[in-house]
């Protein structure tokens, strides 16, 4: 009995080690995979939770044509994708905003790639009569001056700003150009996308702001001066509230890090993936926009 | 000195296999405390030293976090120093833990008593299997669930948009109701049963040694119980922030947006950056709610001591 309890430990103690071993030696098998291929080394990327899938998606592909490199993608929001960047922790950083509009971020050494622009407008309850407005009345509705939506020619209801929370990239670019850069009222602060919509859609009167690809028939995607929040309308900056979706690499970019981008900046990636998911594609715009908000016709 | 060797050699002064295992056991045991004390000193460490440097390194002012009602740390206000009021939270915090005890006390205390005196056996076998699967429900299920129906109730009995300290309150009330009702339970089960007898003997009804003996008697553990509840509603984070609202302002009712210190807490950690402003004010949040952790715990050891003596 003694003796098989024993042997019981000790079969589990291997499987241990055999996991652990088997974790860490990813790097050894796979390099000497890549000695077949091309010598890659496995590369780590962080940050925006928005840009998040687009990365893990385009990885994929790019690791099933390619195979033996491995990327690794992870979240944690555009402030740690900036950060750990800059302390060159990772190999690539993904951002919503530019690193020069992040306090505390050493943007000299880092290298911007844009690879793709995401779209944002507001969006209402489906039931307020409104579905065009301009743009003094949406600061008016999120500085809290325009309280019920009667005053815009929709019902009797009042008017329930729910913001994004403090710091998200959405937030910033929506306040940037939809609100002029004016500070909203201290209302409802929601965390994620996806939490957004469902409380706009349930909740009578609600407004807020969602990505594009967000937008569905639960929720109404309001027009702004007249401008339906479409592709065309970003691509030549009638709609003006659009962001672009960075990746930080601290130097200029080298080894998969590079390649990586370069894929995601080919054809198939922004004419197939991205607008499958949402996005729209960087190559398409026909305005160029810096960290000062200065556009530029291309 | 052969002979010496032969003597070493011999059984008796080998180390026997028992021995063996017992300076085996013993070591295993120390490196296991040995490991926690060392965790837990080192993130108590951590949330000290990054809590406390928004007060040092940023010069915010400890008064204004305590009682300001305006929190924008990426800003400093006319003295150069962050707007870091976080009142509003705190506020909101106590005011959910607080209110939510109130309601699941009596709950859980009345859910015992049947467990325990009244249908025992009843009790056992279906009450308590039912509220320890309260336990394992996820806390994300208890926010959703009070996406989905407790605020769109209280959207339609109330004014307001649902969202509010009454939604988060009910939500935590049932989150927190199987620990109240179990230690409650172990309370009252733990008062002898010759104070019942006594009490019975002496002539008392049923609901008289109830309400005379056994809830007197077992009073500091259900305080305990209570205390245990309030302790995990404070840090409880996600269910709630999915349904109070999160809005940074100290609300004018139980059905306005308000916040608690660990719904600004998770919501900001991910778009602040490691050692700025934004990010040691957090961590001061995170400070506040360990020491009421701290304070919770150390209530209940004193409660505890106070009933043995």
């Amino acid at each position: 009995m003694r003796k098989r309890n024993r042997i019981t430990v000790l079969a589990f103690v291997l499987l241990c080690i055999g996991v652990i071993a088997g974790c860490s030696s990813t790097k050894a098998s796979d390099s000497e995979k890549g000695k077949a291929k091309q010598e890659t080394e496995p590369i780590m990327a962080v940050g925006s939770s928005a840009l998040q899938p687009l990365v893990e998606a385009a990885a994929q592909q790019y690791s099933e044509k390619n195979p033996g490199s491995v990327i690794n993608v992870q979240g944690g929001g555009s402030g740690t994708g900036l950060s750990k960047i800059s302390e060159g922790a990772v190999d690539i950083g993904n951002s919503d905003i530019f690193a020069e509009e992040k306090e505390g971020v050493d943007a000299s050494n880092l290298v911007d790639h844009k690879v793709a622009v995401v779209g944002m407008g507001p969006v209402s309850h489906p039931e307020t009569g409104v579905e065009d407005i301009t743009s003094e009345e949406l600061i008016g509705i999120f500085t809290g001056e325009i309280k019920n939506w009667k005053e815009l020619g929709g019902v009797d209801q009042e008017i329930i700003v729910i913001n994004r929370a403090k710091g998200s990239g959405t937030r910033a670019t929506f306040e940037t150009f939809a609100l002029q850069g004016k500070e909203p009222i201290d209302a409802q602060e929601q965390d994620s996308s996806g939490t957004v919509r469902k409380i706009v859609g349930e909740t009578p009167g609600a407004i807020s702001y969602l990505a594009f690809s967000y937008f569905d028939h639960t929720t109404t995607a309001l027009k702004v001066n007249g401008v339906t929040p479409n592709r065309t309308s970003v691509e030549s900056n009638e709609w003006e509230i659009w962001a672009y979706q960075h990746m930080y690499t601290n130097g200029e970019a080298k080894g998969l890090a590079k390649e990586l981008i370069e894929y995601m900046l080919s054809e198939e990636v922004q004419e197939v993936l991205l607008p499958e998911m949402g996005y729209l594609p960087v190559t398409g715009m026909q305005v160029e926009r810096d960290a000062e908000g200065t556009v530029t016709k291309k | 000195m052969a002979k010496m060797i032969k003597e070493m050699e011999h059984p008796l002064y080998r180390k026997s296999n028992k021995m063996r295992m017992e300076r085996f056991g013993k070591w295993l045991t120390f490196l296991s405390v040995a490991l926690t004390a060392a965790i837990t000193a080192a993130i108590l460490f951590l949330v000290f030293s990054k809590g406390l440097s928004t007060f040092i390194t940023n010069e915010g002012s400890v008064k204004d976090f305590f009682t300001g009602t305006t929190w924008n740390p990426a800003e400093v206000n006319s003295l150069g120093k962050p707007i870091i009021g976080a009142l509003p939270f705190l506020v909101g915090s106590i005011a959910v833990t607080g209110i939510s005890a109130l309601l699941s006390a009596p709950l859980a205390i009345g859910a015992a008593i049947f467990m325990s005196e009244i249908a025992p056996r009843t009790g056992k076998r279906i009450m308590q299997p039912v509220i320890e699967l309260l336990v394992g429900i996820p806390s994300v299920v208890y926010g959703f669930i009070g996406l989905t129906v407790v605020v769109p109730l209280l959207r339609d009995l109330f004014p307001g948009s649902g969202f509010g300290i009454a939604a988060g309150t009910i939500v935590l009330s049932v989150m927190i109701l199987p620990t109240v009702t179990s230690l409650a339970l172990d309370a009252i089960q733990s008062v002898p049963r010759s104070l019942r007898e006594a009490s019975l003997a002496l002539g008392s009804t049923r609901w008289q040694m109830i309400c005379k003996v056994v809830l007197k008697t077992a009073k500091p553990g259900l305080m305990m119980a209570i205390i245990f509840g309030m302790a995990r509603a404070f840090g409880e984070a996600l269910a709630v922030q999915m349904v109070i609202g999160n809005a940074s302002v100290i609300p004018h009712s139980l059905f306005e947006p308000a916040s608690t210190v660990t719904s600004i807490l998770t919501m900001g950690m991910g778009y602040t950056v490691m050692g700025q402003v934004e990010n040691n004010a957090l961590w001061s949040l995170a400070l506040v709610l360990l020491l009421m952790s701290l304070f919770f715990t150390i209530t209940v050891r004193m409660i505890g001591k106070g009933k043995n003596s």
